[in-house]
């Protein structure tokens, strides 16, 4: 039953879209060719004869009211272009219920292969097939996915080997262009290949489109390998930035050919640009950046559109580029770099839950789409296929790749300390994919009697590169057993060791006397903490240090964990028996002075203990961080075991509230705010950032937290200290294991 | 300077043995313990304390008294001393040479025990093998200390859990009366082994520009 129904899967599937390729087809053919002229074509749709037809009728005689009338004109453009993203992720999902395929082929061949399919459907049907269009890749398709990459990118691993990387975009990408061009132009002067009146500045522009090695590509094809973050994040940081070096060579190259010589000055004028235009562009980033971080300090009243503030500003930064010709790429790389850290510590979980879920979404339709339309594309356009041309053009861009990664990598690692190996020179000198950036810059040519050949040419090394490359870089990693990404579990003595080792080496640095690496990541952290967080982040946020940040997610994630996987029915795998009780002995170490509470806080503490309790015997099983020793297969056990715990509780309960305890360890604090009247607020039901999100209803028991983001600035710090002592004197109750021996107090006054 | 250099290059060869640096390296080190010692020959706990620029540093005390430590001089002994001289300034900075690509892998393995073992040293203040849990308190609050206002009790939890983790990832199976006595350098190695002490803990050696550190205090 099982095999069936796969094969059923398929088959109704297959169908289906085959159905939906035709009526695609069909739709978009008409909608062309609308699109250009008005409805007096004789598109197939058949519905365009009717409107006159209703009007002469009502002129004749009063007909009936009708009451279902066909306009399909009205929504033609937003049906089709739907019905083409609908196509497009139908597909996308179709590729991912067929179980071996998407093992074997990397899904954007897929995809240009379903946008050949397509494309040669609507050829056969004879209408004009709708042409990947510069505006719309380079305004709508393109921006979503660079901004999913630049919010989610590794900064860490990506400013450590920033050299690195700079040096593949920028001198990478010019050996790349200089030679590809210089090398054609070699070709073309050979007798006999008609290709004679190709100049030397067409070769080099050419060059400069097809060098380029393209983000989406790379993602396409990396994101399913997933190799190790040093190598991903040198290949695709390359692509990125290289956006700046190819829109200046572009631009360059244009301007010459129109002009037709080239002066020393236009060189240098050429050199500046670069720099105007990359720093230029992250400087446009940074600055909307920073408007965004800002706007959203104050989004606590208005949660919910909160995303939205993320991506219009992202997309202006982009588009503001854009305007003044500087590389919209890295402006909009940088914006999501700098937004990103105040922003997710300002908005609500929800937000930033949206915000990745919708970054996610829009990046992968837009390169569904751009696959699909690249098929489309080369089915439709106008060829003119020249052997030599085409063959050489992809032989030098391997070749060219692959000196280049080489030949840099020596220079390279006199620099580095963590040297590139030649299976590291080989991944990122395979990875080097060009995608539909090359293809909608060659549409960007003018027309000459040379673009049809440049952009066949185009097309077989975009083809060639994703189909040939991107199909056999996975095994190709399998057998020279490249590291992959290591499985990231979020474990606390990483991040304290990590931070600790920042410390350590950045102490080392100074002593050494050396300003290196650590020593300007320090600098830059303290200036974050001292200028930066002040302003851009709500509340005392900013002056949470990151570990505390750290271990806040981590116990949130966590309690989120525990709260989805139900009460008794799947707990975490971590199956330890471990608990606090293991680590500290009980009546060992520091006795801790406790500060005096008043009488009255201590009846309303005992109040709340009292109900709590109540409220906890029901929840008793469904959590307890520290008491990792539920078993899920030994039911019975446990309920003994709960029972005893109750038994203990109470026992602990009464002694409690007789005598004091003695504060020895806090099994979980949350952070804990309160306000100047010292309202103790059991549950805070109002959005706030990093509260825990566990509801009341199976609530996880740390739930029981006192969060109330308080926003005023003065707050005391004893109360502070104080009402953590409460809030773990709570949790020790309910973390049945978890609770030291009573001993001698301070307290006198709480009896 | 003639005689010095011939005696300084027989010193430097016996020191580029035992720790590994080059003769380029050592040199520029040498400036630099002159510059830290006020020419002297040993270093004392004032002469680091007295650097402007570890000031800001959360973690100043133990990276100083790292300095001073005997385990950290591979010779077997320990305690703490309260001058240093050259040798043993380059013993502890051999600690953070990085690999090169002719490093094998068992030279990697050795490279990170070795590594890790003085971050060990450095958190096991009593040196009794064991981190314990007011040990690895102490580690967190210190890291801690400069950032403020949240303080002891986020602290303490933080190294609470810590030690949680490290338990229950070392060994799971506890019963209730067992007592986990801390944080043995087998436990260490491995809940820091993803990682790769061998690839992080370095610094950049050979570009060593001394001239322009100052000690902050006047140069006689």
């Amino acid at each position: 039953m099982a095999e069936l129904r796969p094969a059923r899967c398929w088959r109704t599937g297959f169908f289906f879209c085959l159905w939906l390729l035709l009526f695609l087809s069909v739709a978009s053919g008409s909608l062309v060719v609308v699109s250009g002229s008005n409805e007096t074509s004789g598109g197939p749709a058949g519905d365009t004869p009717e409107d006159p037809h209703h009007q002469t009728n009502s002129t004749t005689h009063k007909k009936a009211f009708p009451v279902l009338s066909f306009n399909y004109q009205d929504v033609r453009k937003p049906f089709v272009i739907s019905l083409w993203i609908l196509l497009a992720l139908l597909m996308k999902l179709g590729f991912h219920i067929i179980p071996n395929i998407s093992n074997v082929v990397p899904e954007s061949c897929l995809l240009i292969g379903v946008g050949l399919l397509v494309g040669g459907i609507i050829k056969a049907i004879g209408e004009e097939a709708p042409v990947l269009d510069t505006k719309l890749f380079f305004h709508y398709l393109l921006p979503p996915i660079i901004l999913d990459a630049g919010y989610f990118l590794p900064i860490q691993a990506f400013m450590e080997n920033m050299g690195t990387i700079l040096v593949f975009a920028v001198v990478g990408t010019l050996w790349n262009v200089f030679f590809i061009g210089g090398m054609i132009f070699a070709v073309c002067q050979i007798e006999g290949v008609q290709l004679a009146g190709v100049d030397l500045l067409s070769c080099l522009l050419f060059g400069s489109i097809v060098s380029a090695v393209d983000p989406v590509a790379v993602l396409a094809v990396f994101e399913e390998i997933q190799i190790n973050e040093l190598l991903h994040i040198l290949v695709f940081g390359e692509s990125l930035l290289n956006d700046a070096v190819t829109v200046v060579l572009y631009h360059l190259f244009e301007e010459f050919s129109h002009a037709g010589t080239v002066t020393v000055l236009d060189g240098v004028l050429g050199i500046v640009c670069f720099f105007v235009v990359s720093l230029g562009g992250v400087l446009v980033g940074a600055i909307y950046g920073l408007l965004g971080a800002f706007t959203s300090r104050f989004t606590t009243h208005t949660r919910v559109i909160e995303p939205l503030f993320v991506f219009l500003y992202s997309y202006m930064a982009y588009l503001s580029a854009e305007v003044f010709h500087l590389s919209g790429i890295m402006s909009l790389i940088a914006c999501g770099v700098i937004m990103r850290p105040y922003v997710e510590a300002n908005v609500s979980h929800k937000s930033y839950t949206t915000i990745k879920y919708f970054l996610k979404m829009w990046s992968s339709v837009s390169e569904t789409l751009i696959f699909i339309f690249l098929g489309v594309s080369t089915v439709a356009g106008p060829h003119a296929w020249n052997w030599t041309f085409v063959i050489s053009t992809v032989i030098l861009c391997l070749v060219s790749r692959v000196l280049g990664v080489i030949g840099l990598t020596c220079i390279i690692n006199k620099f580095r300390i963590v040297k590139l190996t030649k299976k590291d020179q080989f991944i990122v000198a395979y990875g080097g994919l060009r995608g539909a950036i090359a293809f909608s810059l060659g549409f960007l040519l003018t027309d000459n009697e040379r673009k049809n050949m440049f952009l066949t040419a185009i097309i077989t090394v975009i083809f060639f590169t994703v189909f040939v490359q991107g199909m056999t870089i996975r095994p190709l990693v399998e057998l020279l057993a490249v590291k992959k990404k290591k499985e990231s579990k979020p474990s606390i003595n990483e991040e304290i060791h990590t931070q600790f080792l920042g410390h350590l080496l950045t102490g080392i640095e100074d002593i050494c006397g050396h300003y290196g690496h650590h020593h300007w990541k320090d600098k830059l952290n303290r200036f974050n903490k001292a200028y930066l967080k002040k302003w851009l982040i709500a509340g005392e946020r900013s002056t949470e240090p990151q570990l505390i940040s750290f271990y806040n997610k981590m116990e949130m994630k966590q309690a989120m964990m525990l709260v989805e996987s139900g009460s008794a029915a799947k707990l975490p795998s971590v199956l330890s028996s471990v608990s606090m009780q293991n680590i500290q002995q009980r009546g060992s170490g520091n006795r801790r002075a406790i500060p005096s509470i008043s009488k009255s806080r201590e009846q309303e503490i005992r109040k709340i203990l009292r109900s709590n309790l109540q409220k906890t015997r029901q929840r008793l099983r469904s959590y307890s961080r520290h008491d990792l020793m539920i078993d899920p297969f030994e039911d019975n056990v446990s309920e003994v075991r709960f029972r005893k715990q109750r038994v203990e509780m109470e026992r602990r309960m009464s002694h409690y509230l007789t005598v004091p305890t003695n504060r020895q360890e806090s099994p979980s604090v949350r952070k804990v705010c309160f306000e100047p009247e010292h309202q103790v607020f059991t549950y805070d039901n109002s959005e706030s950032p990093r509260d825990p999100r566990a509801r009341p209803d199976p609530g996880p028991l740390d739930a029981i937290s006192l969060v109330s983001e308080s926003q005023g600035p003065n707050q005391s710090r004893e109360p502070r200290a104080k009402v953590p002592k409460e809030q773990e004197e709570q949790d020790q109750l309910k973390l049945s294991r978890c609770l030291s021996d009573p001993g001698p107090n301070q307290e006198e006054d709480l009896s | 300077m003639g005689a010095w250099q011939t005696r300084a290059e027989h010193q430097y060869q016996d020191l580029a043995d035992k720790t590994g640096f080059s003769f380029e390296q050592i040199k520029n080190l040498y400036q630099r313990f002159q510059q830290l010692s006020g020419n002297e020959e040993t270093i004392s706990r004032e002469n680091l304390d007295c650097m402007p620029a570890l000031a800001n540093n959360p973690i100043r005390k133990q990276i100083i008294g790292a300095f001073f430590d005997k385990r950290n001089q591979h010779q077997d002994e320990v305690g703490s001393c309260d001058q240093i001289g050259f040798e043993q300034f380059l013993m502890v900075m051999s600690h953070f040479r990085p690999p090169n690509l002719r490093t094998t892998d068992e030279e990697k393995e050795a490279m990170r025990k070795e590594k890790l073992r003085f971050l060990f040293n450095m958190h096991d203040s009593d040196n009794d093998g064991t981190i314990t849990l007011a040990e690895y308190r102490k580690v967190v609050e210190e890291l801690m200390s400069k950032s403020g206002e949240i303080g002891q009790e986020t602290a303490k939890a933080i190294a609470d859990a810590a030690m949680l983790e490290v338990a229950s990832i070392n060994v799971p199976n506890m019963g209730p009366e067992e007592f986990y006595e801390g944080i043995t350098f087998e436990h260490f190695e491995e809940i820091l082994k993803g990682l790769e002490m061998e690839s992080r803990m370095h610094i950049r050696f050979l570009d060593v520009d001394t001239s322009t550190m100052r000690c902050g205090k006047s140069q006689s």
